[in-house]
């Protein structure tokens, strides 16, 4: 068989996978079938080569996800100073769901990261691309209740 | 007080902005190198300043330079490391966020150094503020003909473009972030052959971190005998350190290396936080052996943190008090390791997950005493055997928790809690 990289004619091509998977999962929400078959035709790369891709990164979505993706970092700096678990546990109540889950609105979508490089202004959360540090139980109520307040 | 290096624009109003670093004497290093110094000078002030690699690893990045070929014929590529994501470390997205044009001078002068016309950034996919930091320094550089053909009428060239990561750890081992800028998985590559002769596109490629590069325009402003003159004559030169934890003042503080860990965490971290005793301290990120309250007059220089038994890694000291309980400390670093292997050797994938059950029973109380030594022999096993140093990374925490704190993984299979009020 011809080894994968003879088949792509230019290096610089493959690439742009990562930005080609960023750009599909902006527009399609997430990576669909239909998505990832898109990146792999303009590519000229195989479809599985494209799945192992997205699934081997996790900033990269196979499933559908909330309207916000709540990330509360795991981190040991996080921990230390009241965050991960608690925060995780406190958010799980709050909205009902487990890690990983959606709520029935599809409002929100609870995730865990590890460390986001704020350990100094921990407990740290990011909320879509946004980041938000020193968080407390009350500042994660403020933020649920603006973003609510955007879709009522 | 000692005098701020990389950090000294960081209370600016508009740091990030290339109006305010050319006020403060930004790309004058530039332009003194384009004028008056050959790529060889260049080396030869980087070697002759002691600089040593930011990173973790703490390699001299003269001697890095040196060994890109000279070959003009041959392409070369630089590349920018800012995939910090070591938990206790965040001092290179300060750096992008709030100096960004200190660090592409720094790629420049890299640059001109071992002939490379192509340079990458590649960042963490989650640093979405420092993505859009970079890209728009990097626009304001080409504007100001710092990027581009024929940089300030020189002859040289140099294009600069930011890579977004997205969302693995491992990516920023430096062969691995070499395949995840090919558009690859990012899993590591032998070494050697070191990136340095065989790297992005099979090309010799210089990989740095963004701290590093920053420290370049500096070197060639005030000379490489007055950046030696700071720290110790092994560690020379301004570092970051990054503070979190239990202390009052969490933050990054900039200071020469060397200086003792009780000063920073006394004098700048201001203490301990609600006058809670001290228990241990991570010196260098998560993936350094632990010190405790008697070892606080150690330097903060590779040397000695490694005569310590541990390492300076990225300065990122994580300060914890009496209540912390080990074990649970272990676990959380664990679950770190486990999430972040990238799965492509046996004893660092299978290594890390077994270690996490293994602690998540103790922790839980579910543990036996002889989890205690599965624990330990997993993680000697797993040192030295792994693809690539993580697995190193790993199994450090944890042996050198079990040392110093084998009690509370028995009292925890003893009686099923921690031993500390939690
Ligand atoms: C698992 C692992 C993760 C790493 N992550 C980073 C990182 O996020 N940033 C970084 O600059 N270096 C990281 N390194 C070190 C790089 O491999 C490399 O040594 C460094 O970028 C070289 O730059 P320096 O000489 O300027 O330190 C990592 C190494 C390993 C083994
Ligand atoms: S040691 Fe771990 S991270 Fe490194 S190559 Fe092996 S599995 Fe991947
Ligand atoms: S540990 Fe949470 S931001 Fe670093």
């Amino acid at each position: 068989m011809q080894p994968l990289e003879a088949k792509i004619a230019d290096p610089a091509k493959r690439s742009m996978l990562l930005t080609a998977l960023y750009i599909a999962q902006e527009q399609y929400g997430y990576l669909t079938k239909e998505a990832i078959e898109r990146v792999a035709t303009r590519l000229g790369l195989p479809v599985a080569d494209v799945y192992s891709m997205a699934s081997f990164y996790s900033l990269y979505r196979l499933q559908p996800t909330g309207r916000y993706v709540l990330q509360v970092c795991e981190g040991l700096s996080c921990h230390l100073v009241g965050g991960a678990d608690r925060l995780v546990d406190y958010l799980r109540k709050k909205l009902g769901i487990e890690v990983g889950e959606t709520t029935p609105d599809g409002l929100f979508t609870l995730q865990t990261v590890q460390c986001l490089a704020s350990c100094g202004t921990s407990p740290a959360m990011r909320v879509n691309d946004a980041l938000y540090e020193n968080m407390t139980a009350e500042k994660v109520d403020e933020l649920l209740d603006t973003l609510r307040g955007y879709h009522v | 007080m000692f005098e701020k290096v990389l950090t000294r624009n960081f209370s600016l109003p508009r740091s990030e902005s290339i109006d305010t670093y050319l006020a403060n004497g930004g790309y004058q290093a530039l332009q003194k190198v384009l004028r008056e110094y050959t790529p060889e000078q260049v080396i030869e002030m980087v070697t002759a300043s002691g600089l040593r690699g930011r990173g973790g690893a703490g390699f001299p990045a003269g001697r890095k330079w040196a060994f890109i070929p000279k070959d003009p014929q041959i392409e070369k590529y630089v590349c920018v490391n800012t995939d910090e994501g070591e938990p206790g470390t965040f001092k290179d997205r300060e750096l992008v966020e709030k100096d960004p044009h200190q660090v592409i001078e720094g790629v420049i002068i890299a640059s001109y150094a071992v002939g490379a016309h192509r340079a990458f950034v590649y960042i963490r996919g989650e640093f979405f503020l420092g993505v859009k930091r970079w890209i728009k320094a990097i626009d304001d550089a080409y504007a100001k003909g710092f990027l581009g053909k024929n940089i300030l009428g020189s002859g040289f060239s140099l294009d600069l473009s930011v890579h977004r990561g997205a969302g693995a750890y491992i990516c920023g081992e430096e062969t691995a972030l070499i395949e995840s800028l090919e558009g690859k998985r990012g899993q590591p590559r032998k070494k050697p052959p070191y990136p340095a002769s065989v790297g992005l596109w099979g090309k010799p490629t210089l990989v740095h971190n963004v701290e590093t590069l920053a420290n370049v325009p500096h070197i060639i402003n005030r000379g490489a005998e007055w950046y030696a003159s700071i720290g110790t004559p092994k560690s020379t030169g301004p570092k970051i350190f990054c503070v979190s934890g239990h202390v009052k003042n969490r933050g990054i503080f900039e200071l020469p290396l060397g200086v003792p860990l009780r000063e920073i965490l006394y004098e700048y971290a201001g203490g301990m936080a609600f006058d809670k005793k001290l228990k241990a301290v991570i010196p260098g990120g998560a993936s350094t052996p632990m010190l405790t309250p008697d070892q606080l007059d150690i330097p903060m220089a590779f040397e000695t943190l490694e005569a310590a038994g541990t390492m300076l890694g990225t300065g990122a000291i994580i300060v914890m008090n009496e209540d912390t309980c080990m074990v649970d400390v272990a676990r959380r670093l664990m679950r770190f390791f486990a999430h972040e292997s990238c799965g492509h050797c046996t004893p660092c994938r299978t290594g890390t997950t077994r270690m996490l059950a293994l602690l998540e029973d103790l922790e839980h109380g579910r543990g036996k005493a002889e989890d205690i030594e599965r624990l330990e022999e997993i993680a000697s096993k797993m040192r030295g055997l792994t693809f690539c140093p993580m697995g190193d990374a790993a199994a450090n925490p944890i042996l050198s928790s079990l040392k110093l704190f084998r009690d509370e993984y028995e009292y925890h299979v003893k009686y099923k809690r921690c031993a500390v009020a939690a």
